[in-house]
Parts: C-alpha cells; structure tokens; sequence
C-alpha cells in the first residue's frame, strides 16, 4: 500500500472508524468506507464521464450489501451524480431536449418495466443469479469491446497512421423505419422507433442493475442513431438523471429498498470524486483512458463470473418474506 | 379396610403433591429494550425463586429450569444453491411460517439431560423440539429434526445469534433463587418476546411461569427504516428531491465555467 494511504487507514479500521448503520440494508459500516468508495467512483466517473454505476453497484455487493439494496440505493446516487453533469451541459446549451424527450417515452416504461420485473425476479429467489448473469454478460462483452478498440487506436496510433476510426456510414436499416422526426439541434432525421427502443432498453436495464446505462447509450446513440458528439453527452444525461430518478421512486414504492442513508454517502463521495477525476482526465489521452476502463469493467466482469462459478460457503440462505 | 384406604390415599397425596407444591416467581430487570443504533446487543438479566405453596415443603435441591424466550413471528425462506450448467442456483425454497424471528432456550443444564423426550416434545423445549413450520404444498407443517431445510434454517439463525441454546444460560444463586441473561444481539426484531419459564424436577413439569418483553427501536435509523416502509411513495420522493439538490448544490459548489 501507497504510504499516502496508510495515514488513512485509521479512518477505516482504527479508532476513529466511525460505524454507521444503514437502515434498509440493515448492516453496520465504516462510514469512511463508504465516502471513500463514493469518492473513488465518483473520481473514476469524472475522468471518463460515466455515471459510474457499473462499478458502484459491483463494489456494493462485495462488501456485503444485499444485490437488491444496492441496485435500489445506486439509482439515487446515480441520479446525483449525472444531474450535475446535466446542468453542466445545459448551461452550455448542449442538450436536445427535443430528442431527450423522445427518449424518455421508451425510457420511463422501459424503467416500470424493470422495477415489475426486478420484483418478479426478488419473488422468485433468482434476483441475485439475474444480476450476476447480466453483470458477467454485460461487463464483460463491453470490457473486451473497449480494450480491443483501443488497443487497436493505440497502435494504429504508432505506425503514424489517422487516430480516428472510420467514420460510420450516414444512412443504416435504422434510417428506413416509419414514424420519421427531424430533431434540429442534433441535425439528425430518424424514425421514433429506435429511439423510443433505445429509451425503453436503458430504462430497463438501468433499473433491474442498478447502472446509469450511460456507457451504453452513448455509443448506441452515436452509432445507431448518428447523434453528433456535441448533444450526445448531454441528452443521454437528461434520459439518465430522469430514468434513475423514476428508479429510485419505484424502487421505493414497490420493494422498499432504497437505502436514503447509503444513497447520502455515495452521492457526497460521488460529487467531489468526480470534480478531481475530471481534471485528471484533461491531463490524459483519450485512448489510455479507454484502455484502462475497459480493463476496469472487464475485471469485474469476471469477478461476478468468479462468484458465479466457485461453490459458495454456504449452500443455503435466508430471505426474510414478512416480519409482525 | 381402612389401612387400605389411608395406603390410597397416601399414595394419592403423594402423586398429587408434585405438581402443586411449587410455584414459581419471576422478574424482569427491564421489561422495556430500547435500541438505538449505537446498540451492539445486551444482556437482559432474569430473577426468579421457587416458592412452596402454602403448608408444602421444597425439595432440599434437584430442580431443573428452562426459560424459552421467542420473538414475534415471522416467515422466512430458505434457500438451497445447487450447480446448474456450471454455476450456482437457487434450485430449491422452503418457506418457515410465523416461526419465532428470535428463540432463546436457556437452562442450567443440557436440556436432553433435564426431561425425556417425550416430554421436551410435548413441551416444545429446545431447538429440536420448537415447532417450525414449513409451508408444503397448500398445508404447513414441522418436519422431522433432521430435515436439511430445517437444519439449514436454525444453523443459519444461529449463526445470526438470533436463534441459541445456552445449556449454562440459568445459575442457581441458592437452591431456589436464580438467574438467568438472556443475551439480546443487536439484530433482535422490534416487538414483543414471550417468556416463558418452566420448572423441573426428576424429568417431571412442576409449574411455570410467563412474562414478556418489549424491544422498541429508536432512533434516526429506524424513523428511515419506518418510513420507507409506511410511506413508500414519500420516502421515494424526498431520496430523490435529495439526490437532485445534492446534484445541483454540487454543479453550483464546483462550477467549471
């Protein structure tokens, strides 16, 4: 260990570790732990400006955090943590609102449906398999995904040639779809349906893993719908802040698991964290960046398969169905 | 003929004397528990003595005692993993049905050592002998001892500290008075707790007693606790209204332009 950190260290294990109790996870933890891990998402978030929440999620169920308390608990420190970057952008006049509109129709059923389905799954005792299948799938392919590509910029970079890809083609299947709108800030004109698609996919998905979906709608929206960089930041943060704000509602209504004093925790962490990662990331290029991302998701990608695999201490477990 | 009658009768007092010779007198030191969050679980103390009843004698010594103190009920699920293509599953649930969220079985010696079987059956005296019932089918029922979802469902509610059995749980201080603690951990469920306390002697119930107590949680923890519980829709609002002030307030703290 960095002996910067070893100073610290008193603050998690010592005597000034100050225990709190987290009252919908029903766990005592070191609040430091939990400031500590939001500032070093939040840092990590800054530098490549994610939400964050494929990671927190994860780092949650490690320390013990019940799967179903920590996807509920993350949709509100996510909804934190990118309403920052979302006021950011709309100062800077960057968001289509028109287009962030269009998406939140899919976006707002697409998060009802993964809360219904969430709580379908709780009943079932297969929410934790759920999450840890869709946490091994989904890291994983985009963990690789990130590395080869800029692996393959890196070197592309050194034999001198163009950095940049080839830049996709300006008409797909997608652009043949009826329902055709024309959204002038991002100068684009598609059918309603990919993105009402894309809307609902995130939603969903955002809301049965306790993730943003930032890291994926991005690219979706860049490649599928040819969204030009300067609003795509922007308007995948105006779906995100409002798909995980309806999470955390939902969450709270249907399986009252959101945990408002975790939630706290991160979101304080999470908004300083994220001032510093993205300065650090000004200092960094693009592709390195990309590079140690990818390699970020990718190792808990396989961390959820190493879960998986390896036969548990305990074979059986309890849920609690109902008390007095 | 009399010598035979006063024989009956004689062996008729003495049959009828054990159960109604003694009696039992118990208190609490706190019938109330409150937990706040900075409880890390206590001790509740027990006192009690035997009485004789009016114009009886005690036994000079050889009394057994056992305190089962339960918690509210509650249902639970177990749940068994079993490799499937590689990984591990829930394959397999029980559901536990209104079984005690707490059970304590204290008593000043092992407690297959204090009463036969049958009786601990009857009586419902240690984990083995509590019923547990398990959702089957349409119908609820306890199983044998040694079902694995039973077995699973009290090894895990030990492990949890919520379930014991502390044979050295009650002290005889003299012959008749005595003490028991009744270790309450920090996860003790809010409600009430039965307490009930039987006295043996020579494997024979003697008399018994019952008392209760109340655990309340208090504090800021549990008032969040309540209200995502109660008031879901407005517990959702407020964590969202504070995630988006705590957003703003950072946009505004850190402005970049």
């Amino acid at each position: 260990m960095h002996p910067a950190f070893r100073r610290f260290l008193p603050l998690v294990d010592g005597r000034f570790a100050l225990q709190i109790y987290l009252p919908i996870a029903d766990l005592p933890v070191n609040m430091f732990l939990l400031l500590g891990m939001g500032l070093a998402i939040g840092y990590i978030s800054g530098m490549f400006g994610i939400g964050g929440g494929f990671l927190l999620t994860p780092l949650l169920i490690f320390i013990g955090i019940s799967p179903a308390v920590a996807v509920a608990s993350v949709s509100p420190q996510i909804a934190a943590s990118v309403f920052t970057g979302f006021l950011y952008y709309w100062r800077r006049r960057s968001i289509d609102f028109a287009l962030g509109g269009m998406l939140l129709v899919g976006g707002i059923f697409g998060t009802a449906l993964g809360v219904w389905f969430f709580t379908f799954l709780r009943a079932m005792d297969q929410l934790d398999l759920f999450i840890g299948l869709s946490y091994v799938t989904l890291l994983s392919i985009v963990g690789a995904i990130m590395i080869y590509e800029s692996i393959r910029a890196e070197l592309r970079a050194r034999r001198g040639g163009p950095a940049t890809l080839r830049r996709p083609g300006s008409h797909n299947w997608l652009h043949g779809l009826p329902f055709k709108l024309r959204f002038k800030r991002s100068k684009i004109y598609v059918s309603a349906i990919p993105v009402w698609g894309i809307g609902l996919i995130i939603g969903f998905v955002g809301a049965v893993l306790g993730i943003g979906g930032g890291f994926l709608l991005v690219p979706m929206l860049i490649y599928f719908l040819r969204v030009p960089t300067a609003t795509v930041i922007g308007t995948s943060m105006m779906l995100t802040v409002i798909t995980m704000a309806s999470a955390t509602l939902l969450h709270a209504v249907d399986n009252h698991l959101v945990d408002a004093l975790l939630a706290l925790l991160l979101m304080i962490g999470g908004v300083i964290g994220a001032q510093f990662g993205a300065r650090t990331s000004q200092n960094m290029r693009g592709e390195r960046l990309r590079l140690l991302l990818g390699l970020m998701v990718f190792a808990v990608g396989m961390r959820f398969a190493y879960d998986l695999v390896v036969t548990p201490e305990d074979l059986y477990s309890l849920r609690l169905v109902r008390g007095q | 003929m009399m010598r035979r009658a006063a024989l009956a009768l004689a062996i008729l007092c003495i049959a009828a004397m054990p159960t109604a010779a003694e009696r039992l007198v118990i208190s609490l030191s706190n019938a109330r528990v409150g937990v706040t969050s900075s409880f890390t679980g206590e001790d509740l103390v027990l006192f009690g003595t035997i009485e004789p009843d009016q114009g009886k004698t005690l036994m000079p010594s050889g009394y057994d005692l056992v305190v089962t103190v339960s918690g509210p009920p509650e249902s639970t699920r177990t749940r068994r993993k079993a490799r499937v293509l590689g990984i591990w599953v829930n394959v397999d649930t029980r559901e536990f049905v209104n079984v005690p969220s707490y059970l304590a079985i204290l008593s000043n010696r092992p407690v297959a050592a204090i009463a036969s079987q049958q009786v601990l059956r009857r009586q419902q005296i240690g984990l083995a002998y509590t019923l547990l019932t398990q959702r089957i089918g349409p119908d609820t029922a306890d199983t044998v001892t040694n079902d694995p979802f039973r077995m699973s469902f009290v090894r895990l509610k030990e492990q949890q500290h919520l379930y014991r059995e502390a044979p050295e749980g009650v002290t005889f201080l003299t012959p008749t008075v005595f003490r028991a603690a009744i270790p309450l951990p920090a996860n003790a469920p809010n409600g009430t707790y039965a307490i009930d306390v039987k006295l043996f002697a020579r494997g024979a119930l003697l008399a018994r007693a019952g008392s209760a107590l109340e655990v309340i949680k208090t504090g800021f923890e549990q008032y969040v606790a309540d209200r995502a519980q109660h008031d879901g829709l407005l517990y959702g609002l407020g964590t969202t209204a504070m995630a988006l002030a705590i957003g703003w307030l950072a946009s505004v703290v850190f402005r970049r332009d």
